[in-house]
C-alpha cells in the first residue's frame, strides 16, 4: 500500500516538474536549440573547416556529442535547480513537506523532471545537428543512453543540492556562470585533450564533466580520450556521492524545515 | 479519543529564541478548538511542528494516536493544513493545485479530480478550476487553501487565521462552511485574531503568550469568569441639547453628547441603569458591547499572565 502511494506521489511531482518545463517551453526549450545552432555555424561551419580532423574525424563530428552533452548538462541542472529553488521562495514546497511524501520520492520526482527536459533537448539538439552533418552515427547505443541518463540524474541532483542552499535567485546562476560553464568548455567538448602539453592532460582529467563528454562521445563515434569503464565508474560515483548529500539535505531539512 | 495531544513541547530558534516554553494541550475528537494568541505568542510554530514543518526541540505531538516522531507518515495522513501565508504555486491552475496537493498523499489521479470537483463547487471555485492562481482574488485564494487542505479528506484540519483578509459576507459563509465540516465528523483547530470569529465557531479554547499555555478551557466556562462589561449607549431626550446624566454606583463616561459608555459588574445587571436613565427621562436609543466578551478576556488573561511574569522575574 504504502508502495503504491509513494508511486502516486513520484508520478505527481514527475508530471508538476514536465508540466511546468513544458508550460514555459520557449523559456526551456527553444534557447538551446538556438544556441546549439549558432555553436554548429560558427564552431563547426566557419572555424570548423579550418581545423580539419580531430582524433581522426571531421571537427563538425568531433564537437557534435560534446555539444549534446553540454546542453544535457546545462538543462537538468538548470531545469531542477529553478524549480526546486522556485518552490522553496513561493513556498509551495510545503505542499510536499505536509504530505506523507519521503525525502527519496521528492529527489526522484525532481530528477525525473531534469531528466525529462535533458533528453527532450538532446532530442531537440541532435535533430538541428542533422542539418549540419551528413552522417550522425551511432556505434555504442547502450553507452550512449546509459551516459545520457547518468549525466542528466548527476546533475539534476547538483541542481537539487545548488537549490537547498540557495537564498536568492542569484545563488542559483552561480555555480552554472562559474563552476559548470568553465568546466564544460574545458571538458572537451571542443578539443581532444590529448592536444594538451603534458601535465594539463593530467589536470585536466580532474575535471568530471570530461568523463561524460568522452563516455558519450564513445556511445556516438566510438572514440574517447579516456577509459570507457573508468568514466562510467566516475559518474556513477558522483552521482551516489550527490545523491546522498541530497538525501542528507533534505532529511534534516536544510533550507526549508526551521 | 484524542484528536491531538501535545506533552511538554518546546521550540528554541537558531539565535536562542524560545518560542514554545513546554506547553501541553488536548485536542478530543470531533471538537472546533480555537488557538488564540497575539503575534509572536508560539501559535505558528505550534502548528508548525503539529503538520512537521518546523522541527521540534523536545516534547511529543499525537494526531490520532499516531506519534510524530515514530509514525510521521500516518500523523501526516490525518491533517488538512491551511496555512497563514498562500503558499501554492501562483502560475498552476486551481485544478492543478489540489489535484496536485491530492496526488501527494497517495490519492489516485481520478479520484482527485473527482473530489477536486466535489471540493471546488462546494467552495465556489468550480467555475476559476482552469485560472491560474495568481488570478484569483484574496477570498478565492483562501479557499483554495480549504479546497486543497480537504482533498485527502483529513480527519484533522488546522486553520491558521483562514479569514485573515477576507470580506465579511465571505468571513460568514466560511464559518457556515467550517461548521458543516466539523458537523460532519472533522475536528478543527483554528487560530484566529477575530475574537468574534473563536467565540461563534469553537467549543474550547487555549490561549497562548510568550510561548506558554495561558488558558485553556471551554469558551462558554471562559465567558462565565468575565465580571465586568463595558457597554455603550445612544440616549436621547428628544432635543438636539446636551444630555449629562447620572448614573450612581455605575463607573459610567461620555463619549459624545448622546452617547454614553457605562462598565457593569455582572453582579449588578443592567435594569438599574435603565431605571435611573427613566428617572431622568432619557431614552435609550440602542445599546451594544463596546468589545467583543471574548476579547476583553483575552486581553485580561493576557496581561495578568505578563503581569505574573514580572513578577516572578523581579524576586
Amino acid at each position: 500500500m504504502a508502495a503504491s502511494y509513494s508511486f502516486i506521489a513520484l508520478k505527481t511531482i514527475w508530471i508538476k516538474e514536465c508540466t511546468r518545463f513544458l508550460r514555459i517551453w520557449i523559456q526551456t526549450l527553444v534557447p538551446p536549440a538556438i544556441t546549439m545552432t549558432l555553436y554548429f555555424i560558427i564552431f563547426g561551419s566557419i572555424v570548423g573547416e579550418r581545423i580539419g580532423d580531430m582524433s581522426g574525424r571531421p571537427y563538425m563530428e568531433f564537437i557534435v556529442p560534446g555539444l549534446i552533452m553540454m546542453s544535457i548538462i546545462t538543462n537538468s541542472y538548470s531545469n531542477v535547480a529553478s524549480s526546486f529553488f522556485s518552490a522553496k521562495f513561493q513556498r509551495n514546497i510545503e505542499e510536499m513537506l505536509v504530505a506523507p511524501v519521503s525525502t527519496p520520492v521528492i529527489i526522484a520526482g525532481y530528477v525525473g523532471g531534469g531528466l525529462a527536459r535533458a533528453l527532450i533537448v538532446a532530442v531537440i539538439v541532435t535533430v538541428v545537428s542533422f542539418a549540419f552533418v551528413e552522417n550522425v552515427s551511432i556505434n555504442h547505443a547502450g553507452i550512449l543512453v546509459l551516459t545520457v541518463i547518468l549525466t542528466s540524474t548527476l546533475f539534476s541532483l547538483a541542481g537539487l543540492i545548488n537549490a537547498v542552499y540557495a537564498k536568492t535567485f542569484d545563488d542559483i546562476s552561480i555555480v552554472p556562470t562559474f563552476v559548470l560553464t568553465p568546466l564544460t568548455y574545458l571538458g572537451g567538448v571542443f578539443f581532444s585533450i590529448s592536444l594538451l602539453p603534458g601535465v594539463w592532460q593530467t589536470v585536466a582529467q580532474a575535471n568530471p564533466i570530461l568523463y561524460m563528454v568522452n563516455a558519450f562521445r564513445y556511445g556516438f563515434l566510438g572514440v574517447s580520450d579516456v577509459n570507457v569503464g573508468v568514466a562510467l565508474g566516475v559518474i556513477v560515483a558522483f552521482n551516489i556521492g550527490f545523491f546522498l548529500t541530497a538525501y542528507t539535505l533534505l532529511q534534516r531539512g536544510v533550507g526549508i524545515r526551521s | 479519543m484524542k484528536a491531538l495531544s501535545i506533552k511538554d513541547l518546546r521550540k528554541t530558534y537558531k539565535g536562542g529564541f524560545e518560542a514554545l516554553k513546554g506547553i501541553n494541550l488536548e485536542v478530543e475528537e470531533g471538537d472546533f478548538f480555537a488557538l488564540l494568541g497575539p503575534n509572536g505568542a508560539g501559535k505558528s510554530t505550534t502548528i508548525g511542528i503539529i503538520s512537521s514543518l518546523v522541527n521540534k526541540t523536545s516534547g511529543e505531538v499525537n494526531v490520532f494516536g499516531y506519534d510524530l516522531d515514530t509514525q510521521l507518515v500516518e500523523l501526516k495522513r490525518q491533517i488538512g493544513l491551511v496555512p497563514q501565508e498562500f503558499n501554492f504555486n501562483q502560475f498552476e491552475t486551481v485544478r492543478q493545485i489540489v489535484v496536485n496537493q491530492a496526488g501527494y498523499y497517495g490519492v489516485p489521479r481520478e479520484v482527485a479530480h473527482e473530489r477536486a470537483e466535489h471540493y471546488l463547487k462546494q467552495l465556489g471555485l468550480w467555475d476559476k478550476r482552469d485560472s491560474p492562481a495568481r488570478m484569483l482574488s484574496g477570498g478565492m485564494k483562501r479557499r483554495l487553501m480549504i479546497a486543497r487542505a480537504l482533498l485527502h479528506e483529513p480527519r484533522l484540519l488546522i486553520l491558521d487565521e483562514p479569514t485573515a483578509g477576507v470580506d465579511i459576507e465571505l468571513r460568514r459563509s466560511m464559518w457556515d462552511y467550517l461548521e458543516e465540516i466539523n458537523k460532519q465528523g472533522i475536528t478543527i483547530i483554528l487560530t484566529t485574531h477575530y475574537l468574534e470569529e473563536a467565540e461563534t465557531l469553537c467549543r474550547n479554547i487555549a490561549i497562548i503568550d510568550h510561548g506558554t499555555i495561558v488558558e485553556n478551557t471551554s469558551i462558554k466556562r471562559l465567558l462565565a469568569t468575565l465580571n465586568r462589561e463595558t457597554f455603550v449607549l445612544d440616549i436621547s431626550r428628544g432635543d438636539e441639547q446636551r444630555i449629562e446624566p447620572q448614573l450612581d454606583g455605575f463607573t459610567m463616561r461620555q463619549t459624545d453628547d448622546h452617547t454614553i459608555e457605562v462598565d457593569v459588574e455582572k453582579s449588578q445587571g443592567l435594569n438599574k441603569v435603565f431605571e435611573q436613565l427613566s428617572a431622568q427621562e432619557i431614552k435609550v436609543l440602542s445599546m451594544r458591547n463596546k468589545a467583543n466578551r471574548l476579547e476583553e478576556l483575552f486581553v485580561d488573561l493576557v496581561e495578568r499572565g505578563r503581569a505574573n511574569k514580572s513578577a516572578a522575574g523581579a524576586k
